[in-house]
Formats: structure tokens, sequence, C-alpha cells
């Protein structure tokens, strides 16, 4: 689960993190008393996605204008630069060419920059722990960085048995440069990233950049945190900072039933059961010349239910033209699962082809209940030809 | 023959009498797994399935000689299960359970790494020697004895790897599933190490996916062993977007290294055979064996 920025460093500040002092707005009008109430002679005025390189993006009604973190002399100017980007459509290199829309903004109030530097922890899968991730090159993407120059990336693995020891704070804060009452600043920012990771059960929180001012203090200028889906459950608290203007409609509905659905640009949807399966289909569709339109694993238990919601999500995506069902019962006894797919297809009136591939426990009496149905399914024997016969029936529908 | 389980292993339960823990408790001992008992605190002195039930790993590896554990404990405790399973000395903990948070895996790794347990999983279907011994969820069915080891990180594409070697007349000596979790027990180099060991085993299919880099050193492995062995490979989801989560916690593109582009790359690299087609496995495989590829 991802949250705002603003978010993020409420969270963090609670840790003891350096942070702006800042107001979130959702009006002009708010714009204008929130960049009153901050003073200063310079505010920030920044765009809430759930997207980096807003700084750096643009917006669709104004494609040369200015991007989605704009500084604002005076009240009036943070006004007019909420106006701009309110409801306005916001695309970054991280949101795709159909951007988002901004519905929140955060008004900061503005900082001196003598040096940007680069912050992240996240769970390393090589060792196994939680590792940092620093650089003197903050303020741009870590990626470019690691791609140009990996020598600048600094890591540092935490032992879970010790948790994060301040000598290894120290240490990356020399490597760092960082001099005098920096580096006891450093050692304050990085237990608070450390601390607020473990105990909200974080997947990645990202200060990027970490400013150091001109008077050797450090300020987290932007922060990013994302949530282990998998510990939400000791986490009830967070499900409040849920945006779900963020979330693809269909992705939040299959989690409501326990489905795992990622949206994608193609035409035959996908219902499979088993990750790995279900990206392998994926891939022979593309295999066979057409795209998938989406990623669905129904899991172990697929119930009436579950499939009936599935069906209703794969045929919510207007670009689906045909579906391909791949279920590798395993124990899951395929006579039940035909039943459920007949059921769905009668309750969402089907209107597209479907290829339906069953193997595993009880197949022949599957596809018996298949073939007696009475619909139009086509059977298949195996991953192979479902896949052909699945890109076959959407192009003959195609070519009527 | 077969690496890590066969017919003498021992396995005991943890979450014995819950109903995941009970209905795959009684598919493996109708296959034929010589299953001891099981754990469900509080319950401890019961006989389920015709089976003593233990509240503690402890008592019941006191009370009777345990190989292995399998886990079906719900997510919530099932990290809490592994370390009870490695503090009882189980030479070898299978977890099957899906949803465990990343962070308690971190845990229980530092632990792992400094006890003499094995651990599979977690998040996945667990491991099977045909006609000997099924740890997991997998259906029995559709395996059979043979010399074909297989490891995967994918449950159901472990199952077509199986049924596709069955179907074109092979069999499998032992089948791996190391799971879908970023931090996890045994890794493909691992499995790998020891079918490369294990005399019979002579061939190799090896299913991998988008996301981390384990499959680049297990392509490495492969390669600096200089094996005989035919391996097989396969790598689930060149069309996944990046950045994007495909179901499996672990299955997600953070850098270029982890598409299934690179990896396929390595694996050629390493002179291993990659099928092109997940419904190509065993015939590829057998085209391998039989010296038509």
């Amino acid at each position: 689960m991802n949250i705002h920025e603003y978010q993020a460093k409420a969270l963090l500040k609670g840790f003891g993190m350096p942070v702006l002092d800042g107001r979130v707005v959702r009006s002009p009008d708010e714009a204008l008393l929130a960049a009153r109430a901050l003073g200063g002679p310079v505010v920030v005025v920044k765009a809430q996605i759930h997207a980096g390189g807003r700084g750096a993006g643009h917006f669709t009604d104004d494609p040369g204008g200015k991007g989605g973190v704009r500084l604002a002399r005076t009240p009036d100017d943070a006004q007019e630069a909420a106006t701009a980007m309110l409801d306005s459509t916001l695309v970054t290199r991280q949101t795709g060419p159909a951007g988002r829309v901004v519905r929140r903004l955060y008004i900061e109030a503005g900082c001196e920059i003598a040096r940007e530097l680069y912050l992240s922890l996240l769970v390393d899968r090589a060792t196994g722990r939680i590792v940092v991730v620093a650089s003197q090159d903050g303020g741009m993407a870590i990626e470019d960085v690691a791609a140009a120059t990996p020598e600048r990336i600094l890591k540092e693995a935490i032992d879970p048995a010790t948790g994060l020891s301040d000598y290894q704070s120290r240490t990356l804060a020399a490597r760092l440069d960082l001099h005098g009452p920096s580096i006891r600043a450093f050692t304050t920012v990085l237990r608070a990233a450390y601390e607020a990771f473990v105990a909200l059960d974080a997947a990645i929180v990202e200060i990027n950049p970490l400013v150091v001012t001109g008077s050797g203090d450090l300020v987290a200028l932007d922060a990013k945190m994302s949530f282990d889906d998998n510990a939400l459950f000791r986490h009830p608290e967070l499900e409040e900072l849920r945006d779900e203007n963020e979330e693809d409609p269909r992705e939040r509905e299959a989690a409501r039933h326990g489905l795992a659905y990622v949206g994608l640009d193609g035409t035959i949807g996908c219902m499979v059961n088993g990750a790995g399966l279900a990206m392998a289909t994926m891939d022979i569709i593309k295999m066979e010349g057409e795209e998938p339109a989406n990623f669905l694993d129904v899991g172990g238990g697929a119930s009436r239910e579950r499939v009936a919601a599935a069906f209703r999500i794969v045929l919510s995506d207007q670009k689906v033209r045909g579906i391909l069902v791949n279920i590798f019962g395993g124990i899951m006894r395929c006579d039940i699962i035909a039943e459920a797919i007949i059921a769905a297809s009668r309750e969402t009136g089907l209107s597209v082809p479907l290829v339906v591939r069953l193997a595993g426990t009880n197949v022949e009496q599957g596809e018996d209940i298949l073939s007696r149905s009475g619909l139009k399914i086509i059977p298949a024997s195996d991953l192979g030809d479902a896949a052909r016969k699945i890109v076959a029936a959407v192009r003959a529908e195609g070519d009527a | 023959m077969s690496i890590l389980v066969h017919s003498d292993t021992r396995v005991l339960t943890q979450g014995f009498t819950g109903a995941q823990g009970t209905f795959h408790s009684e598919q493996a001992l109708a296959y034929g797994t010589k299953l001891v008992g099981g754990v469900t605190p509080g319950r401890g002195g019961e006989t389920h399935l015709g089976l003593p039930v233990f509240d503690t790993v402890a008592q019941a590896c006191a009370a009777t000689r345990v190989d292995a554990s399998v886990i079906y404990v719900p997510p919530a405790g099932a990290a809490d299960a592994i370390l009870e399973a490695i503090a009882a000395r189980v030479p070898l903990i299978v977890c099957i359970t899906e949803g465990i948070p990343v962070l308690d895996m971190v845990r229980v790794q530092q632990v792992l790494h400094r006890s003499e347990s094995l651990l599979i999983g977690p998040n996945c279907p667990g491991i099977i020697t045909p006609g000997e011994c099924k740890i997991g969820i997998m259906p029995g069915a559709i395996h059979r004895p043979g010399k074909v080891g297989i490891v995967s990180r994918s449950g159901t594409l472990t199952y077509e790897a199986v049924a596709q070697t069955t179907a074109v007349g092979l069999g499998q000596s032992t089948c791996v599933g190391i799971g879908g979790d970023p931090v996890k027990g045994l890794d493909f180099i691992d499995v790998l190490d020891r079918f490369l060991a294990d005399p019979e085993t002579d061939s190799i299919i090896m299913i991998g996916e988008i996301g981390g880099t384990s499959e680049i050193e297990a392509a490495a492995l492969i390669r600096d062993s200089g094996t005989k062995k035919p391996v097989v490979g396969f790598i689930a989801g060149a069309t996944a977007p990046p950045g994007r989560r495909m179901g499996h916690a672990g299955a997600v593109i953070t850098g270029g290294h982890e598409t299934a582009a690179a990896k396929i790359e390595a694996l050629r690299d390493a002179g291993i055979h990659v099928s092109a087609s997940p419904a190509l496995l065993g015939r590829t495989l057998l085209d391998v064996l039989t010296g038509r590829a």
C-alpha cells in the first residue's frame, strides 16, 4: 500500500524525522490560507499523487508549462498555483501517459539548500535484511545514479538481532562527506527512518532529497513510504491513509474478494489459479500474437463466488474481447470449478468468446459439465491449445 | 531416488487440526507419507486422523523421531511456527502459508542461518518425491517416479512441468516448490546443488519468474558446475510491467536485471535450454534427452 508524501512526513515526524512545516489542502482558498499561515519569503506547492518525478512532470492541459512542484513567493501566488494544479492531470515518468488527477496539494515552508543527499531503506532479498541505501547524488532518480555511477551508491545492511547501530549511521555519514553537527543530525534521520520502517512494516522508506542546509541541519524535503500488504493486518491505523482515488477500482474490488488483479493494456482477459501460471498464461497469449488484458490469480480455493467476482472484474474492462480461463485444479476439483464458471457466465451474461482449460482432479467430469451447459464455451486440452484457441476466437469475432 | 525427502521421512504437521492441516494431512496419508502426528496448541493428548496431537513441536520431537515438519498455520502465526520448529531442531521445515509479513521472515532467516534446519518456503506448494513422500498441497496423482528434478518459485507452474514430463513418459525424482516470497528458505542454488549431486536425478527443470536475481545466481551455478545433466528453464513474466507486483510478493521488477529477458539471457549463457513456451517444458526436455535439440 502506498501513501502520499504529506502522510509519510507526518508518520516519520512521529519517529523524530526533521521535516518542514506544511499543510495539506484541497482547494485554492485553503492554499491561500495555508501559505499565509506558514509565512516566510517562499512556500512550495506540491501535487500529492502516488508517483515520483512530480517536479519534472507536466499537466495535460498545459504541456509546456510548469510541473507538479512550484515555488510561490506570496500567498496569492500559492492560490494561483493551486488553481492551476487541482483537478488537472499530472504526467510524470512514473505515472504513464494517462497521468494522475491531482486532488490534494501540500503547501510546505521553503528551505535553504546547500546539498541534496539520497536515503532509503528496503528489504534486500539476497541478504534477507533491511538495507540502507544512501548517495551524495540526491534529488535525482536513484535508478539513474545506479546505472551511471554505481560507485556513488552506498549500502549498509542491518542485523535484525541488534537493529540499527549508531556507528553504522556515523560511518555512512562520513562516507556521505558530512561533517560537524551534520553527522549527529544524520544519525537522528536514519534512526527515525529505521524505527518507522520496523514499527510500521514498511516496504520502502525513501527520502529524496535529504537536504543539508547552510547551517548543517538535515531536512527530509521529500518522503515516500509504502507498506507490506501482508502486514497490514497488524496496522489497522494505516488503512485510514489509503487514498482510493490513487488505486485502480478493479484492483481494489479484486482485493476485496481475495483475488490478485493487475490491469494491462491488451484485449484478452485471463483468469488463472496461481501467480506463476497466471504470468505464464499472459506470456503465451503474447507468443500467439495478442496481448493480455490483465493478470488475475484466483488463488487456491476458487469458489463459485470468487469465480463470479473474477468474471465481473475481467469483463468490467471495456477492452476485453475474449476470456481465457486456465485452471490447474490440482487438489481443487475440476467439476466444482466448471460449475462455478457456468454460474458466473450466466450471471454476468457473458458476450465474448470464452476458452476454458481445466487440468487436475476430476477433469473429465468438469469438461463434461462445460459441454452440457449449452453455453458457448470453447474447451482446450492444454496451455498451448488454450492460447491458440482464444486468439483465433477473438480474431474471428473481429473479422465478423 | 531423490533429494531431501524419501520413503522413510517422518513428518509432523504444524496446524494439524485446522481445515487446511486436516485436509492436506489426509491427502498425505493417502499418498503414503509417513505422518507421525501433528501440533495444535491446547489440543495435546487428543487423537486426530488416528494420529497423536501435541501441544508443542518439542513435545512431538521428544515422543517420536521427526525428520520434517509442514506448516499450515495462518500468516500471523506462521513465522512463530517456523521458529518453534527451528528451536526443536527439526531438520527440514516446509512452510506452505502464504501472506507472512516480510519482516517476520527477516527475523526468521537470521535464526535459520545459525541453525542446522533447512526451510522450504514459505508461500510454496511443498516438496514431493513421487511414490515415496508428499509434503504439501500438490496433487499427488499427476506425479510419476522418474529422474527429472524440478524446482520452481510457482506452485501451479510446477504442476504444469510435472504433468508435462509425466505426459511425455518421463517421471520426477523430486519436485521442490521454493515459493514466491522475497525472503525465503532454500533458493534455486541450494536445490540445484542437491540435484546435481543426486545420482538418481538425470535432468533438471527450473522455473523462475520476474523479480530478484536468484535465477541469475542459479545460472552461474549451473555454468560453473560443468554438469552434463541437461537443464531446461522457463521464466514467467515476460509480459509483466515493471514496478507492479504480480500476485507473488516477490514477483515485481525493481531493476533491469530482474526482468524475464535478463534472466532468460543468463540461463541461455549458462547452457540451459530455455523453453520458449510454458506449454513446451516436457517436450523441450524430451527433445534434449533424445538428442533432437
